[in-house]
């Protein structure tokens, strides 16, 4: 009898002791996952999903990367294979190990016509319908992978220098980054040809950020969501007659704001002023 | 040359594995190409680690129908050839802790073993588990961001940065922390395929006739519980942590050790 009660007693206490080693090692390992995962600027291959679902479906296996250093027309003159776009994230690089990410300055994405990194995911973190263009043929054009961002206080063509490595280097040159004339008011004869970025068409390839010349890129990729903002459903481009069905799918007198001002009389807030 | 035939067709196994995978990005071969992860086997068929693919369903993704369609080949395979037998014939961090273990013997480590009573060989299950939940909490397949099984294998296809202090961490840990105290202990891809190999079909089979009770067989094992019939019973080892190693078979003087298939409804036959 004794003996069952010292038995039932040291079951229990190394059962919970499992239990709490195992809830000690869930915190940490949760924690330190956590932590890897918060890398928001990398630029994934084309047709990634959105960041947070793409670390979910990742299964880390690199076909994507290995279909990017092979592919036919990633060679060198006598043969040999051209270093890929395509990297898979190692310890030290600071973005989630064994993830395949690529940075422009090194090498860019060539935006291949075939796209052969999209098909071989098994896994459908890189999402394959999203390239399909009507005729269900992949089309490169459609990827997303980030948005080219110009720091025009860097960029020498907004000094009035005349500078177009990122135009011509584009892609979808006319389309992507178009140049758009100003004139100098400073010497009186001159233009300005100012890049400018149309986030609609860009697919966020790098290759105007590898051609630019200035010391650091002044044309630079970024994640499109670090790269966009955006302005809220409430504005409503009045001009526009496509934009304007947006606001007659509402019924006006359905709409009912209510926070915290909803209180007050308008005169109360706006005759006071906000302290610094 | 008997006693390591085992060993050494293991070794073969395991490089020509790693040869393959390297080759698929290096030089653009179809025979074996991604990772343990996930992988394409001649360009076509798809294979998946079982326990990978839990844990990305884990964190609520609907994965591709390659990836679950893969996963059920491995897990069929390895229920013929033994469930860790990826663990002992594949997986590149076998050939790390078989070393720090034969260092372990070789320095006489095992003889001042520290007793870690809080580690016990069963942490691996419960590891198995949290990583499943981990992951699920996460929104990321948990073990994969630590493993030092794909670390080591992405590190030799591609390039190892600093992933390779944790290779030699494991090294260290198995040297002189725990005994086996990685693949016997703690990993849960193991756990997971220690549950494949409850049902196996090729199984080491002993033979208690012919046995002078060396104890050869226990010394080498890394999983030595398993061998408890030693001995005792003519009977197949049927533990799901006998890795198919066949060190034991190996060492083993008497042929008292061999493989064979599994009976499963008579074991004494």
């Amino acid at each position: 009898m004794a003996n069952s009660d010292n038995n039932r007693r040291k079951f229990f206490a190394t059962t919970l002791q499992s239990v709490g080693l195992t809830a000690l090692g869930g915190l940490l390992w949760s924690g330190y996952t956590d932590e890897v995962k918060a890398s928001p600027l990398v630029l994934r291959p084309p047709g990634a999903l959105p960041e947070d679902d793409f670390l979910k479906a990742c299964i880390k296996c690199g076909l994507c990367a290995e279909a990017c250093v092979n592919r036919d027309s990633n060679k060198n003159k006598d043969g040999s294979n051209r270093e890929g776009t395509l990297q898979m994230a190692k310890g030290g690089d600071h973005r989630m190990i064994g993830t395949p990410f690529f940075i422009p300055t090194e090498v860019p994405c060539y935006m291949c016509d075939d796209v052969p990194c999209v098909p071989v995911c098994p896994s459908g973190a890189l999402d394959m319908p999203s390239l399909l263009n009507e005729k269900e043929e992949l089309d490169i054009n459609k990827a997303r992978m980030g948005l080219a961002v110009v720091h025009k206080e860097s960029c020498i063509a907004f000094w009035g220098i005349q500078c177009d490595a990122c135009y011509r280097a584009c892609p979808l040159m006319d389309e992507a980054i178009s140049l758009e004339y100003h004139q100098n008011k400073r010497t009186g004869k001159h233009a300005f040809l100012l890049p400018i970025v149309h986030s609609d068409v860009c697919t966020g390839c790098g290759l105007c950020e590898q051609a630019c010349v200035t010391e650091e890129p002044a044309i630079f990729i970024l994640p499109v969501e670090q790269a966009t903002g955006k302005a809220g459903d409430h504005y409503v481009k009045g001009w526009d007659k496509k934009d304007q069905l947006r606001a007659g799918n509402r019924k006006l007198d359905e709409i009912e704001t209510k926070n915290e001002r909803s209180e007050k009389e308008a005169s109360d807030y706006l005759n006071t002023e906000v302290e610094y | 040359m008997s006693n390591i035939k085992y060993l050494l067709l293991r070794r073969i196994t395991q490089i020509t594995l790693l040869v393959l995978y390297f080759g698929a990005n290096a030089y653009g071969w179809h025979m074996l190409e991604g990772t343990f992860g996930a992988s394409k086997l001649f360009g076509f068929i798809p294979l998946a680690d079982p326990y990978t693919t839990l844990q990305v369903l884990a964190t609520g993704f609907v994965l591709g129908a390659d990836v679950l369609l893969g996963a059920l080949i491995i897990i069929l395979f390895y229920m013929v050839v033994g469930g860790r037998a990826f663990c002992s014939w594949v997986c590149p961090i076998n050939m790390v802790t078989d070393l720090a273990n034969w260092l372990r013997r070789k320095l006489n480590l095992d003889k001042e073993e520290v007793n870690y009573r809080f580690l016990k060989r069963r942490a691996r299950y419960w590891l198995m588990v949290l990583g499943l939940i981990v992951s699920a909490v996460v929104g990321v397949a948990a073990f994969e961001v630590l493993s030092p099984i794909t670390i080591m294998q992405r590190g030799i296809v591609f390039g190892f940065g600093a992933g390779i202090s944790v290779i030699i961490a494991i090294f260290l840990f198995d040297l002189f922390g725990v005994k086996n105290g990685w693949c016997g202990h703690l990993c849960p891809l193991g756990a997971s395929y220690s549950l494949i190999g409850k049902v196996s079909l090729i199984r080491v089979k002993h033979d208690h006739e012919a046995c002078t009770n060396c104890m050869e067989c226990k010394i080498v094992c890394p999983e030595n519980q398993v061998l408890h019939m030693i001995n005792k019973e003519s009977i197949s080892v049927t533990d799901g942590e006998c890795t198919n190693c066949g060190r034991c078979i190996d060492v083993c003087g008497d042929d008292a050790l061999k493989f064979s298939i599994r009976s499963f409804g008579n074991n004494k036959d």
